[in-house]
């Protein structure tokens, strides 16, 4: 999302000055760039946006900016894109520029691996390095390294958008799920409200066995085991109502289900989210018989009044919106 | 002196309360000085923070200029601060009890609905220890807010003035540490524009001249935009740039863009499938659906060729959550919904999702405890979901009033969520002390953040049905922000006039 890509920095203030390395020498005193002229910014005399620039970053991209007008594809071009990159890891013409030059000069795939999982280490949040990656792998065709990385990146942030959508992409390209649910689970044991985790669930058994009649009374009975240990986790109850859009009959009828609402309606469940599903459940059975639309109508409008006044008030109009639909549609 | 309720302050002689006003501001100015030395000292964020906005009840009691001050005033004084205790009781006990009787559409001088805390159950998780953490900080600004708000029932208050000078001076000069968004200059030109259309802050036609010529250097002569000069091309910063010149609102600006080659540009971004990759090379995601579509139908470039496909694609990214995720199976997220359910509107498809799903997960995203927008399940409010999930309700709103199904369900005067504790989160716990809006408490001010925030804030200001609407600003009415459109996230005048200007002069390719 444009916030995590433009992640803002901490302080308004200069960094301490990283132009004081030793061996630094800038690009317009090297004697090998002399052939090049470098291109400065000129933005005219009123600065919009304008970023006050370290020495280093301006005599950098004065150099990056003259190689990519001159189409160079060099050894010394690829070295500049990786200081360029260090100084601006988010630069995508950077990085669409050197894929240009690994082509060109046919360079070392294992070591560009290597190169780019050192700055996803340091920048785990950044879309640039996660699609060069997979640019790499795409050309290589050798996934072997990538659910180790991604698991890595995940131990640290279990929930890290674009690790997951990494590995989705690695997992269904080179059909790699044997081990996936296992590795689910493990991260479902360290948190069973890791929304990412039960998404990935949802997406290994859709692409490896589907939702059979078999699976579908699995993947409910691992939803109902977890909501009676944790009843107010969102997660296990969108998992829960999202293997049941599979099952024909809907919220109601399968066996699981029947038993979960008898278990949290004689242990006196107050979770918003059983409450919801309870009205779910009746809508639906007034939607396919209309004879039950009179004894069920009032008792779901009471569940929405409770739900509006006193256990879920943020999501008032909501509930009331489902309320005057309600009895729009099914009162008589 | 009477006790009860708040009409007890009208026995005050009102040349007390004029005096003890000057002296406010005396206090206002030596508490700024005190909060700048202890940044000066560099004191923690947090700390400064509450300090902000517990100085109006701590420094009547510390600052020498009460100390000079006649000691009836030190009478009335004490007697206020009983007042205060009184009226907090009053109001912790309000905040409990059923709201249906209330009206909707005023300013809610107290929380407008109980705040209610995560129950752990017995289970913490990284999850829930990290949920508990914010729900304690949150718990905190809100009780010094009700304390402060016995003081002055205009608050919470937005914060205008600082808000114009952090985003005007952004828009001219950055610092250093800005390196890391230099490939992004043209969303910082579009999210400090737009806050100060929010703010209706008027902006000089030098900067605007200024504005016009810096994203003329960073259009393409290949057609789009980059983040800076000489940048490649990129779908997010050429949204960013059309979009602010659509907010200059003149035909110099309109005319920079070079419409014919922006239709090839997004046609070199086109996928067979009808997605969009973000740039030629470049990585798919619904962002880059939605960047096209925007910019194709705001400059009056959108055809057939361009987007066939494009809505089964995005159709494709709706999760059993109900959500969208940035690609097909991924997770629902706050910023992707917003842009697939957006650029679904633009192409007129949003029917063909699972609304009902859709509507829940939404519903789902606002946080009981903080009033604010998650942008996934069990992860944390964050600011600028103010928008992205905030204006998924007018969207959602605007698709029910043309289905015969839903249309008399809904009210037309409330959007389906709690506006007013949207706004109260964001008023009270999204303001940095100098300026500017915040993801949360805690955590440093920037321009995305304001521009999100602030485009939050207006819609949840502003409910507007076909036929009526209402407007509900919590606070002092100075807080009211002008009226962004939820599918461009631009000023409506904005967009009426760039669409009318485009779309009387149809490309010729």
């Amino acid at each position: 999302m444009a916030g995590e890509e433009s992640k803002e920095p901490l302080s308004d203030s200069s960094d301490e000055c990283s132009d004081q390395e030793p061996t630094w020498i800038y690009y317009r005193d090297r004697p090998e760039w002399n052939d090049v002229v470098p291109v400065e910014l000129n933005e005219g005399p009123f600065p919009v946006v304008s970023i006050a620039y370290s020495e280093r970053f301006k005599d950098i991209f004065n150099y990056f900016r003259a190689i990519v007008l001159k189409n160079e594809i060099s050894e010394r071009a690829f070295e500049l894109t990786s200081d360029a990159l260090e100084l601006n890891p988010a630069n995508y013409t950077v990085w669409q520029y050197r894929r240009t030059v690994l082509k060109g000069l046919e360079k070392n795939i294992q070591k560009e691996l290597s190169f780019v999982r050192r700055i996803i280490e340091d920048h785990p949040k950044n879309y640039q390095v996660w699609h060069h990656r997979r640019v790499l792998v795409e050309w290589s065709g050798d996934p072997s390294s990538e659910l180790r990385l991604t698991e890595i990146v995940l131990a640290q942030d279990a929930k890290n958008y674009h690790a997951w959508q990494h590995r989705q992409w690695v997992l269904d390209t080179f059909k790699l799920f044997d081990h996936e649910l296992e590795f689910v689970e493990r991260l479902l044991e360290d948190d069973i409200r890791n929304n990412s985790a039960w998404n990935q669930r949802y997406f290994v058994v859709k692409q490896t066995s589907g939702f059979s009649e078999d699976i579908i009374s699995r993947e409910l009975t691992f939803s109902v085991n977890s909501i009676k240990k944790v009843c107010n986790n969102e997660s296990a109850w969108n998992y829960l109502r999202g293997v049941l859009a599979h099952y024909t009959t809907g919220l109601n009828g399968h066996p699981v289900v029947e038993e979960l609402c008898q278990f949290l309606d004689e242990n006196n469940s107050e979770s918003p989210y059983y409450f919801a599903f309870l009205v779910d459940r009746m809508e639906e059975l007034m939607q396919s018989d209309a004879s039950k639309r009179q004894v069920l109508l009032p008792k779901a409008d009471g569940i929405l009044q409770v739900l509006a006044t006193k256990m879920d008030p943020i999501r008032r109009e909501y509930w009331l919106f489902l309320s005057r639909y309600l009895n729009s549609q099914f009162a008589n | 002196m009477s006790g009860g309720g708040v009409g007890g302050y009208n026995s005050i002689p009102s040349g007390r309360i004029i005096a003890a006003d000057e002296d406010v501001n005396d206090m206002e100015v030596k508490a700024a000085e005190e909060i700048e030395e202890l940044i000066a000292k560099k004191e923690t964020k947090d700390q400064v923070t509450s300090l902000s906005l517990t100085w109006s009840v701590t420094c009547p009691l510390l600052t020498q200029p009460l100390q000079r001050m006649c000691s009836s005033f030190m009478a009335l004084f004490l007697l206020f601060l009983l007042l205060i205790i009184y009226h907090i009781k009053q109001k912790l006990k309000m905040s409990e009890r059923d709201y249906s009787e209330l009206e909707t559409n005023h300013q809610f001088s107290v929380l407008s609905v109980p705040r209610i805390h995560l129950d752990v159950e017995g289970i913490p998780t990284v999850t829930s220890d990290e949920q508990v953490k914010v729900e304690s900080t949150i718990e905190h600004l809100l009780e010094n807010f009700l304390e402060n708000h016995e003081l002055d029932s205009t608050l919470p208050l937005l914060s205008r003035l600082q808000i114009v000078d952090f985003v005007k001076h952004g828009l001219s000069r950055l610092s250093t540490s800005y390196e890391c968004l230099d490939a992004s200059r043209t969303w910082v030109c579009y999210w400090n524009l737009h806050s100060l259309e929010l703010l209706e802050a008027s902006i000089p036609d030098e900067t605007k001249e200024a504005v016009i010529s810096f994203l003329n250097l960073c259009q393409s002569p290949t057609g789009g935009f980059g983040g800076g000069p000489f940048q490649y091309s990129h779908l997010a910063p050429t949204y960013a740039a059309v979009n602010a010149l659509v907010i200059l609102q003149s035909d110099v600006a309109y005319k920079i863009i070079d419409r014919p080659n922006l239709y090839h540009f997004l046609m070199s971004c086109r996928n067979e499938d009808g997605a969009f990759a973000l740039h030629v090379g470049g990585e798919v995601d619904v962002r880059g659906t939605y960047c096209a579509v925007v910019v194709a139908k705001l400059t009056g470039i959108a055809d057939q060729k361009l987007f066939s496909g494009t809505s089964e694609w995005i159709l494709k990214c709706q999760t059993y959550e109900g959500g969208f995720a940035g690609t097909p199976n991924q997770e629902a997220h706050g910023g992707y919904t917003f842009c697939a359910l957006a650029a679904l509107t633009l192409l007129g498809q949003e029917s063909k999702c699972n609304i009902r799903c859709l509507l829940r997960w939404a519903s789902n995203r606002q946080m009981k405890f903080e009033g604010g927008f998650q942008g996934r399940t069990n992860k944390l409010v964050d600011g600028c979901y103010s928008f992205w999930q905030g204006a998924l309700f007018p969207l959602l709103h605007f698709h029910l009033a043309k289905s015969d199904q839903y249309s008399e369900a809904l009210d037309v005067e409330r959007w389906l969520f709690n506006q007013e504790a949207l706004q109260e989160y964001l008023l009270v716990c999204c303001q940095h002390p100098f300026g500017g809006l915040l993801d949360k408490p805690g955590r440093p001010r920037d321009f995305y953040h304001t521009c999100y925030g602030l485009s939050g804030l207006s819609i949840a200001q502003h409910v507007n049905g076909v036929v009526s609407g209402r407007t509900s600003v919590v606070g002092s009415p100075n807080n009211e922000l002008a009226l962004t459109h939820p599918v461009y996230n631009l000023g409506v005048n904005a967009v009426m006039r760039a669409l009318n200007y485009f779309n009387s002069k149809p490309l010729r390719t």
